[in-house]
């Protein structure tokens, strides 16, 4: 039977919540106070009876892959940075623990909170204040979705230079804040490269005005950067002003078939010599992605036969006929080396959509199969996929467990996810600590885009020096002396 | 039955997913530099001739289309899905958009005197014009039976039995061929072009005509005379309870 269906069946139908604390049940709460009713009804008096919710809190308290959930029993929603400040002032000087959240879709357990810490929601600062058509520049507040920000930039003709599945629900403060990759790193190259300024805000409520809209400013320590990837453990990012690439016109998606993951390898080193500057997206997936898209979700392949792996690469162009040329190159070539049995072109927009969708929906897919292991690694790109094999072997014996890797093959960035029918701790340690020794030893990064968050933080030192490690404890404290800012999350609380 | 010959029309429009904006003359949309694909319900029809073939009950396919230069992808596309041959009947850049469903039938009928299908499939509409009147005009001036808006065909023994997607619900009509058919979004799942299916495709034969070498007049009978937005759409209004919707839908007459 296709493992996806075996995984299926075993899988018992509730779905499977680790509280964050039972995940880890050496993890004690911190020396926090607790919430009283003065300290409702005094954040009631900061932003409004409408900015606080004290029930049915499930949608903040757990996280977008029913992996993890806290116990929060207050949610305050700001609407203005001077709103941010007075309430981050008010739990600095109570010491109550508080967790920036965005749109809640972060895959490593940080933007929710493990015991009962407040809930800072960012979803009423969603202003886009200002676009600059001629510098294509757009100031707007940390509470954007994603997607809104998109289609408003895109009536001015211009593009966020940042992309990825969860786009309807996630903000831009909370791609900031984890320094979200995404799809077209490969092309606009990563998120910090393209935030000319920010304003944040710091645990003690002291407001920090970096807001710029400079493209090159070299006048002293450029501090914004701390606060990106910084997963809201030293600050909360209320504004920020971002560089716009223009919106393309020609935008084209081919998917080829490989029958081994060095011909993928091929093919892509093949596209990225012919396509040069308008390659878009280079993304990769094995088989089993596509069976649990078909399946799970029924995204049929363009493709008519089942392929060992699928290279999907996207251009995109200010000409339609000079990229088909670039392309039609690309095409005889990767045909002529034999390095793909099979492709296809998106005739249309629809058809281009529907073949992003299929790489776009593997870990909705893998969700609804069974409890997800997620690892998202950055590695030399000709050891990428040889760690799902070894992954698979040590999986053999577990029932109903399958292994799958996909993921930005241009930013040499595998997502390796192994799924079983429920959660398992037995699972769990055939997995772990080998998957983190195994990047250790070929020198790539156990987080690639997604953040340590909750989950891998005990794991850092896999992936940084302990100097480093012991330097980032130092910034920790200069910026939040009392630890109230996003507590057991991004840096080791046991290793 | 088998060894049936098929002309399939296909056109060239914006892409169905583009925005489109209203030109500023207001005589018609910004079509350049905006993306163009092959009219979705042409696919559908290419995808039934292809069908039919690979089971053998058709021969031959030939696509045509009719436009400016740019409507070789669009023939390359459809010879890339299964076609055999294609025909451009080139119309100058510009013109294109007020070449109307008559001149484009009676184009068609002259295709069909030369290449003697025994069958013509058409899209249903196309979406820039929405006119759906291709079909029937062309059926009429063959004097051949038609089959609109089909969602399913079969073929047996010289006729057709096709099922028709109609307001009232589905309508099941025989044809004798030869005949007009005009193919609906339910009709199949039309397949990608594969890339070494287009690659193929280069290699064939797409034969170049004019409307002149035809004899076809073209001169467009209809003209435009003002293309707007629709209106926009008002906000709705959200009420706190029931008594508060039960006096505003007094205050506006409703009730």
């Amino acid at each position: 039977m296709i493992p996806v269906r075996q995984c299926l069946k075993l899988a018992p139908l509730c779905c499977q919540i680790r509280h964050g604390s039972r995940m880890f049940p050496q993890l004690k709460r911190g020396s926090f106070n607790r919430i009283t009713d003065e300290d409702v009804n005094l954040f009631a008096g900061i932003v409004g009876q409408n900015g606080i919710k004290t029930e049915e809190l499930d949608h903040y308290n757990t996280d977008w892959l029913n992996t993890v959930s806290g116990f929060t029993e207050l949610v305050v929603s700001p609407k203005s940075v001077e709103e941010v400040a007075a309430v981050l002032r008010h739990c600095n000087g109570r010491r109550l623990a508080v967790v920036p959240q965005g749109g809640n879709t972060g895959l490593v357990g940080g933007s929710n909170p493990v015991f009962d810490e407040i809930v800072l929601s960012l979803e009423r600062l969603n202003n886009i204040s200002h676009i600059d058509p001629y510098a294509g520049i757009v100031e707007c507040e940390a509470g954007v979705i994603l997607q809104n920000l998109s289609d408003k930039v895109g009536e001015h003709g211009y593009t966020v230079p940042l992309d990825l599945g969860a786009r309807g629900s996630c903000f831009i403060g909370g791609n900031l804040a984890t320094h979200a990759g995404g799809l077209r790193v490969v092309r606009y190259g990563q998120l910090r490269g393209s935030v000319l300024g920010m304003r944040v805000v710091l645990p003690d409520g002291q407001i920090l005005d970096g807001r710029s809209n400079m493209r090159k400013d070299n006048t002293g320590y450029d501090i914004k950067q701390l606060f990106i990837g910084s997963e809201g453990t030293l600050g909360v990012i209320t504004d920020v002003s971002l560089l716009l690439p223009q919106t393309p016109v020609s935008v084209n998606m081919a998917l080829f078939g490989c029958d081994s993951f060095d011909d993928v390898i091929k093919c892509y080193r093949l596209s990225r010599q012919c396509l040069g500057e308008i390659v878009s997206a280079c993304e990769f997936m094995d088989s089993l992605c596509m069976t649990s898209v078909n399946d799970i979700l029924g995204l049929a392949s363009p493709l008519e036969d089942s392929h060992p792996f699928y290279y999907l690469v996207e251009t995109s162009g200010m000409n339609m006929d000079h990229d088909m040329e670039k392309l039609e190159t690309c095409i005889e070539k990767v045909f002529e080396s034999g390095c793909a049995t099979d492709g296809v072109m998106a005739a249309s927009k629809d058809q281009a959509r529907h073949m992003m969708s299929l790489r776009e929906n593997i870990a909705p897919a893998l969700k609804a199969v069974g409890f997800n292991y997620k690892y998202d690694v950055s590695l030399p790109i000709q050891h990428m996929y040889s760690l799902v094999e070894k992954i698979r072997n040590k999986m053999r014996k577990t029932e109903g467990a399958f292994s799958v890797g996909y993921g930005h093959l241009g930013d040499n960035n595998l997502h390796l996810n192994i799924i079983t029918p429920q959660y398992c701790t037995q699972a769990l340690s055939l997995i772990e600590p080998f998957v983190y020794e195994e990047v250790s030893r070929l020198k790539g990064s156990i987080s690639a885009e997604h953040g340590m968050g909750l989950k891998k933080a005990n794991y850092l030192r896999y992936s940084k020096d302990p100097s480093m490690i012991a330097m980032m404890r130092s910034l920790k404290d200069v910026f939040d002396p009392n630890g109230i800012m996003n507590p057991y999350k991004l840096l080791p609380w046991n290793d | 039955m088998s060894g049936l010959r098929v002309l399939v029309g296909c056109k060239r429009v914006i892409d169905y997913a583009v925005k489109i904006r209203v030109r500023p003359d207001s005589l018609g949309v910004v079509t350049d530099g905006v993306k163009h694909s092959m009219n979705p319900f042409d696919e559908n029809a290419i995808e039934e001739a292809v069908r039919m073939k690979q089971k053998k009950v058709v021969k031959e396919i030939v696509v045509a289309s009719c436009g400016p230069s740019q409507s070789q992808e669009t023939i390359r596309t459809a010879l890339a899905m299964g076609a055999d041959r294609g025909i451009h009947v080139e119309v100058p850049a510009g013109t294109d958009a007020n070449l109307q469903p008559l001149a484009v039938a009676k184009i068609f009928s002259k295709l069909v005197e030369k290449e003697k299908p025994d069958l013509v499939i058409l899209g249903k509409q196309a979406i820039d014009d929405d006119a759906n009147q291709t079909t029937q005009l062309l059926a009429g001036m063959l004097d051949w039976p038609q089959g609109t808006m089909a969602s399913v065909v079969n073929a047996s023994d010289g006729s057709l039995t096709i099922t028709r997607e109609i307001d009232g619900g589905l309508e099941d009509i025989s044809v004798s061929l030869p005949a007009v058919i005009s193919a609906d979004l339910r009709l199949n799942e039309p397949r990608y072009a594969t890339l070494p299916n287009i690659m193929k495709a280069k290699k064939k034969k797409i034969e170049k005509m004019t409307p002149d070498k035809l004899g076809v007049d073209i001169t467009p009978r209809l003209k435009i005379l003002n293309v707007v937005d629709p209106p926009v759409r008002q906000a709705g209004d959200k009420v706190p309870d029931v008594t508060t919707l039960v006096e505003k839908l007094k205050e506006k007459g409703h009730l």
